[in-house]
Formats: structure tokens, C-alpha cells, sequence
């Protein structure tokens, strides 16, 4: 698990530009799949089994897009101004590291502050790659880059720059491989331009047309010193989406997770998330609306370049999720 | 198709073209009520399409078979409506409060003439003159709420709550500069008609001239729903912010320049273009020799947006006119980049083939 992990993570790929960690998963879910397919969003859609009795089309959906930049100028003296993709918030960028997607790596600078306690604003910064010159400088206008940071074993707790959401792509990838006898017809989808505006969930749950939609993404943690006021924790087993700053999950959805995670004595922990929202929110008002939930990973420092994650939360976000889909589920 | 071919259809930018962009600027489009401009495209339309219908939002959707079996489907977007203003409340005397349909700032507001209602009825947008103001009065902009149009009291009875109302700037122009109010979509829906009177014979041409996209792009989402095309592009307007900076350090939030070229969008508020169209525009662009320029990435949109969301994905990318003053009285475009923009998006499509499309984005 850590070492795929570390592989997803420290693949480059901001939304819009999936291709790359989009090969990475491919090669991972190859062998497990009944069909594969990429959609003119560039999802990744995995289809395993088929419907049996008492079964239901399931779509799964984990983002592989993750936060980043984009160029919008490079100045005489070859410094790139630079717009962001995605909730990248202007305290996590000043002396950051980013790796463009043709190898560049910049650093992350600042127009003087008047103010030394101000936080820069977005367009105040620029990234330097070392150049001097438009002429001399590696990236130009529309080049796309992410934040770059090693991924950090700590051991039980993990961290890197995008956790959110390759560990939750990695759960469906243990998923995937575990699951077995499923009366379900899945669809494990690897969405992209969920950053963006789940841009990606939304043209996938169209054409897959599921019955029931179940994103895993990652949720914020309460358990910080003098952090949000929020019941989730690491390390308490993953959290059974009730509702988010977009959706409602399905109150059938939640009680049938919450039966299953008691029924196998899997820890698992309650989420109330006042913004932010996953793609289970594209997927539950796609055409006539279908019953939606979500099985989250309770992460830390979420849209920094230091985002930390409990390893026995994804190892239990494996064993909820793949009993979940391994067995009929009353929606009643 | 034969480079050479492609170059000599090309439809050209002459006298009747800039008569047309004329008719249509001038036209009073606000976003919810195109019945004008509606008209003009159907007139210029019909004898070349087809296939016509006016959907349930009002958008024209125009189809025009191609010359070749099983051909690429290919939906070209123009917004028709433009930004302005709507009548909310009659104070008699010809004095109307008023609201802003589509993105305007107030201050451009103050002083300006406006054309209101169907019959185009001049007026006003009235304010305290310099004489009667104080110094902590000029500076801050005058808010909505105490603005009327006033149209006086020989039209008053002619206007009515509900009427939209446009700047009422006249199209002209200015040497190489197209100069009107509503370039803004304008010089998309002419570039469209051209395309709908002359198209490549390899496309299966879906043209959507669409409604409300200043208000939301919501004639656009039901167009792309509707069509269902393999791939869209977008003909827009995107503002040129391209003058010297005060200092005389370098410009880097021109966002466009004007006599560049067409604009092509990477990233804006509502779409990350499919790279494979972006990668196809810019090689058209050099093989041709036709100028082309990047937006700067960053807020702003156009159809696109919806677009590319609808059913289970549309590939799209935007192509804009550069415009200097967008959202204002008067937009100030070239001509030479308008002639780009036609050349651009013409040779892409004609030199567009499902290839582009098979590798995964």
C-alpha cells in the first residue's frame, strides 16, 4: 500500500492534465478489469463483473487531478507569473517547490510585502526557474506545473503533496483487487478535474448511468491544536460521509455503510465537512438523481504540499468499501 | 484538402462582411430577449443550412451536412446576446430604475446613452454633474440605486417594466479598428454565419447561435445537450488589457493583444481546454502562418464552460477576438484579427479528422 501510494503521489498530473498518473493507475488495474475505457473528460473507467441478482450498477469515483499552477507570462527577466488550478490558497505557496509536467522545477517567490505579516497574494508571486530571460527560460504561457515535496513515511502517518485524492485512488485500487463474487456491476471510475468543479464525475456518471454513486475522497480532521471543530480524527478509521458542503449523502446510503462497518467491526467515524464537497455531489443529481455517498480518509493540512494521512484509515477504507460492495445493499 | 485549397476558401473579411458585423452590433440583443439578432442570422442563414430550428431557450441550431460519408460532427458555438440592462421600476416622468443583466461595472454607467425597448427609444443614464457635487461625493462610483435611465416624458409611456435597454453606441470604422457596443458577441455570430455559408466539405457543421450566455451560458448547456457533437468550438470575444502600464514596467496582465491574433484558451474560470484541440489549433496556425496568440489562463469564460460537461463529455476549446474596453459603451477590435480568427478556425476545420480525437486526452 505505502509503496503504491508513493508512486501515485509523486506522479504529476493538476486537472486538466491526467494523462500521466492516469498510466500509472492503468498499469496498477489492468489485470483486475473486465473492460477499460477513457471518456472524452479523460476518465479512467474501470468496469469489473456484472449485475446479478439483487445487484445494482455501482460507480465509484476517486479524483486523480490534483491541485497546481499554470503560467500566465514569463517576464523579460524570465520569472513566470503564474494562476492556480484548483483551491490553491496563497499561504502554501511563497517558497514552495513546483515541477512543471516537462520536468521544470521552480521555486515559488514574492514581490516585496509591504507589510511583513501579510500573506502575498496570488498575483504577487511568480515562479522562478533559474532563467534570465524570456528567452532562456524553460516554460512558457499555458505550462502547467504541481507542487512538489517528497512523500514521507512516518511511519503510521504519511505525507505529501497529494494525498488528495491519490490515497483514495489507491483504496479503489485495493479495492478493485480484493473485491470478489460482487452481485454488483462496478464501475471503479479515476475521474478527473475534480479540483476544478467535479468536471469529470459528472460527464462519467452521465454515461455510465449507475444506480447508486459512491465517491471516496478526502476530508478534513478536527484533531489539530486549536484546529476546525470538526468529530473526524486520524487514525479512527475512515468517515462515512453524511453530508458536505454540496450534498446531502442518502440517509439509506449512510445507515447501510454504518451496518456494514459494524457488521465487520471495521472502525469507521462519522463526517459532517462544512465546505468543500467530493464528486459524489456531480454523481447524485446526474439525470434523474441516484442515491449518493462517500467513504472518506480523514486528512490533515488538506491543499497544502504537506497533506498527512493515517495508513489504518485507508487499510479499513479497503476492508469498508470492499465488503460494502461485496455484498446486496438495502437501500430501503 | 490541399493547403493551397484550404487558403483559397477561406471566406474573406470584405465590405459585406463589416456591413453584416455592423447590422448585428447595432442590434438590440440583451441576454433573455435575442429576438433581433435572431432574426439577422435566421435571414442569413436560411438559404445555406441544411437543417434550422429555434429551440425552447431560443437558440438557432443550424445544421450543415457534409460532402463526405460518416463525417466528424463539429458544434461551433456564438453567443448572440450581449450585456446590458432590464427596466425594474417606472418612476413617471420617463425615469426608470433599472438593473445590470450581465457583468458590468457601475462605473462605467454614468453619462452614457442607452437605446431602450424594441422601438430602440434613446435615453439616458442621468447623473449629478460636476457643478453640483462635492469632492467626497466624486470619489466613490455611484451606486446602482441611485442611477435611472431617463428616456423624458415624450417616450415614457412607450417603455415599460421588463424592457431590456443596450448602450447606444453606433458601429464604426476607425482605420484598421471595428468599433461598436457589442462586438461582444457579435463578431463571433458573424464569423459563424460565414462558416454556415461556406463550410468545409470533411465536417458535419453543428452551428449553435445560443442565448444567455452572459447570464450563466444556459443557452449553450441545452444546445451542446441537444446537438450532441463528437467536438465544439467556441467563437467569442475576450478583452485586450494590452495598454502601456504607468511606470513602464512590463505589462503582464494584458490578458490579450490587440493585432496578434485569435486568442486561444488553456485554462478560464469554467474550462480547461482538451489539449489535443489546443495542440491541432497551433499546429493549423504555424503550418498556415496564421498569427495566433495564447489568453493569458484566468478568470472569465465562455459556452465552453457548459459546453464540455454535457452528456458524457464534449472535447472543446475557445477562440476569441481580442477587444479592447469589453463590457463597456464601445469595444474596440481589428480587423486583421477577426480576418485571423476566420482563417484560424476554418483551416483547423478543415484540416480536423477523427485521428485527433483517438488518442485519450
Amino acid at each position: 500500500m505505502k509503496s503504491l501510494i508513493k508512486k501515485l503521489v509523486e506522479t504529476v498530473g493538476p486537472s486538466g492534465y491526467e494523462s500521466r498518473i492516469r498510466e500509472v493507475v492503468r498499469a496498477e488495474v489492468e489485470k483486475y478489469a473486465d473492460e477499460i475505457s477513457v471518456d472524452a473528460m479523460g476518465n479512467l473507467i474501470v468496469k469489473k463483473g456484472e449485475k446479478k441478482e439483487g445487484g445494482l450498477k455501482v460507480m465509484l469515483s476517486a479524483h486523480i487531478d490534483e491541485i497546481g499552477v499554470m503560467v500566465t507570462h514569463v517576464d523579460k527577466n524570465g520569472f513566470a507569473r503564474f494562476t492556480t488550478i484548483g483551491g490553491v490558497r496563497p499561504h502554501t505557496c511563497y517558497g514552495s517547490r513546483v515541477r512543471f509536467l516537462n520536468g521544470t522545477v521552480g521555486v515559488i517567490g514574492g514581490e516585496m510585502l509591504e507589510n511583513a505579516n501579510h500573506v502575498h497574494a496570488i498575483e504577487a508571486m511568480y515562479i522562478d526557474v533559474g532563467a534570465t530571460s524570456v528567452e532562456d527560460c524553460p516554460v512558457k504561457i499555458g505550462d502547467v506545473a504541481a507542487f512538489d515535496r517528497p512523500f514521507e513515511d512516518l511511519g503510521n502517518r504519511l505525507v505529501s503533496k497529494a494525498m488528495d485524492d491519490r490515497v483514495c485512488a489507491a483504496v479503489l485500487i485495493e479495492t478493485l483487487k480484493n473485491v470478489k463474487n460482487s452481485p454488483h456491476e462496478l464501475y471503479f471510475v479515476f475521474s478527473t478535474q475534480e479540483e476544478v468543479g467535479l468536471r469529470g464525475a459528472t460527464s462519467a456518471a452521465y454515461s455510465i448511468d449507475p444506480d447508486l454513486g459512491i465517491a471516496s475522497d478526502v476530508t478534513m480532521t478536527g484533531d489539530t491544536p486549536r484546529g476546525i471543530k470538526m468529530d473526524v480524527a486520524l487514525g479512527k478509521g475512515p468517515a462515512i460521509k453524511v453530508k458536505d458542503g454540496g450534498m446531502l449523502a442518502d440517509p439509506k446510503v449512510v445507515d447501510a455503510m454504518v451496518q456494514c462497518a459494524q457488521k465487520h467491526e471495521i472502525p469507521y467515524q462519522l463526517e459532517v465537512l462544512l465546505g468543500g464537497t467530493t464528486d459524489a455531489k456531480a454523481m447524485q443529481i446526474s439525470r434523474a438523481g441516484m442515491p449518493a455517498g462517500c467513504v472518506s480518509v480523514p486528512t490533515r493540512y488538506v491543499h497544502t504540499p504537506s497533506e498527512m494521512v493515517d495508513i489504518n484509515d485507508l487499510n479499513n477504507a479497503v476492508k469498508l468499501l470492499t465488503a460494502f460492495i461485496s455484498e446486496t445493499i438495502k437501500l430501503e | 484538402m490541399k493547403n493551397n485549397e484550404i487558403l483559397s476558401q477561406i471566406p474573406e473579411i470584405g465590405e459585406a462582411q463589416i456591413q453584416l458585423l455592423e447590422k448585428l452590433s447595432n442590434a438590440v440583443s440583451v441576454s433573455g430577449d435575442e429576438g433581433e439578432v435572431r432574426s439577422i442570422v435566421m435571414e442569413e442563414i436560411k438559404a445555406f443550412a441544411d437543417d434550422v430550428r429555434i429551440d425552447a431557450l431560443g437558440n438557432v441550431l443550424v445544421t450543415k451536412k457534409a460532402k463526405v460519408d460518416d463525417p466528424l460532427r463539429v458544434m461551433i458555438a456564438a453567443h448572440m446576446d450581449e450585456v446590458g440592462f432590464m427596466l425594474v421600476d417606472d418612476e413617471g416622468e420617463g425615469l426608470f430604475k433599472f438593473e445590470i443583466v450581465g457583468g458590468i461595472d457601475n462605473r462605467q454607467l454614468v453619462g452614457k446613452p442607452v437605446l431602450v425597448g424594441k422601438e430602440k427609444l434613446p435615453g439616458v443614464i442621468g447623473a449629478k454633474p460636476i457643478h453640483l457635487t462635492t469632492a467626497d461625493e466624486r470619489k466613490n462610483p455611484i451606486p446602482l440605486d441611485s442611477l435611472r435611465i431617463d428616456v423624458g416624458p415624450g417616450n415614457s409611456k412607450k417603455c415599460k417594466v421588463g424592457d431590456r435597454a443596450t448602450f447606444g453606441t453606433r458601429f464604426e470604422t476607425w482605420g484598421p479598428s471595428l468599433v461598436g457596443k457589442a462586438l461582444d458577441d457579435r463578431l463571433g455570430v458573424a464569423t459563424l454565419i460565414e462558416l454556415v455559408k461556406h463550410t468545409p466539405d470533411n465536417i458535419e457543421l453543428l452551428a449553435a447561435f445560443t442565448v444567455q450566455e452572459e447570464n450563466g451560458l444556459r443557452g449553450a448547456r441545452i444546445a451542446a445537450y441537444s446537438m450532441n457533437p463528437e467536438v465544439a468550438f467556441v467563437l467569442d470575444s475576450t478583452p485586450a488589457n494590452d495598454l502601456p502600464v504607468w511606470d513602464e514596467e512590463e505589462n503582464g496582465r494584458y490578458n490579450v493583444k490587440l493585432n496578434h491574433g485569435p486568442a486561444i484558451y488553456r485554462l478560464d474560470a469554467g474550462t480547461l481546454s482538451d489539449p489535443r484541440l489546443i495542440n491541432h489549433l497551433v499546429k493549423v496556425g504555424d503550418e498556415f502562418k496564421i498569427p495566433y496568440q495564447f489568453r493569458q489562463p484566468g478568470k472569465g469564460g465562455t459556452d465552453a464552460g457548459a459546453i464540455h460537461k454535457q452528456r458524457g463529455g464534449i472535447p472543446s476549446v475557445s477562440i476569441s477576438v481580442p477587444g479592447r474596453y469589453a463590457h463597456t459603451a464601445v469595444l474596440i477590435a481589428r480587423k486583421a484579427d477577426w480576418e485571423n480568427t476566420m482563417k484560424l478556425i476554418f483551416a483547423s476545420l478543415a484540416k480536423f479528422n477523427r485521428d485527433i480525437l483517438s488518442v485519450d486526452r
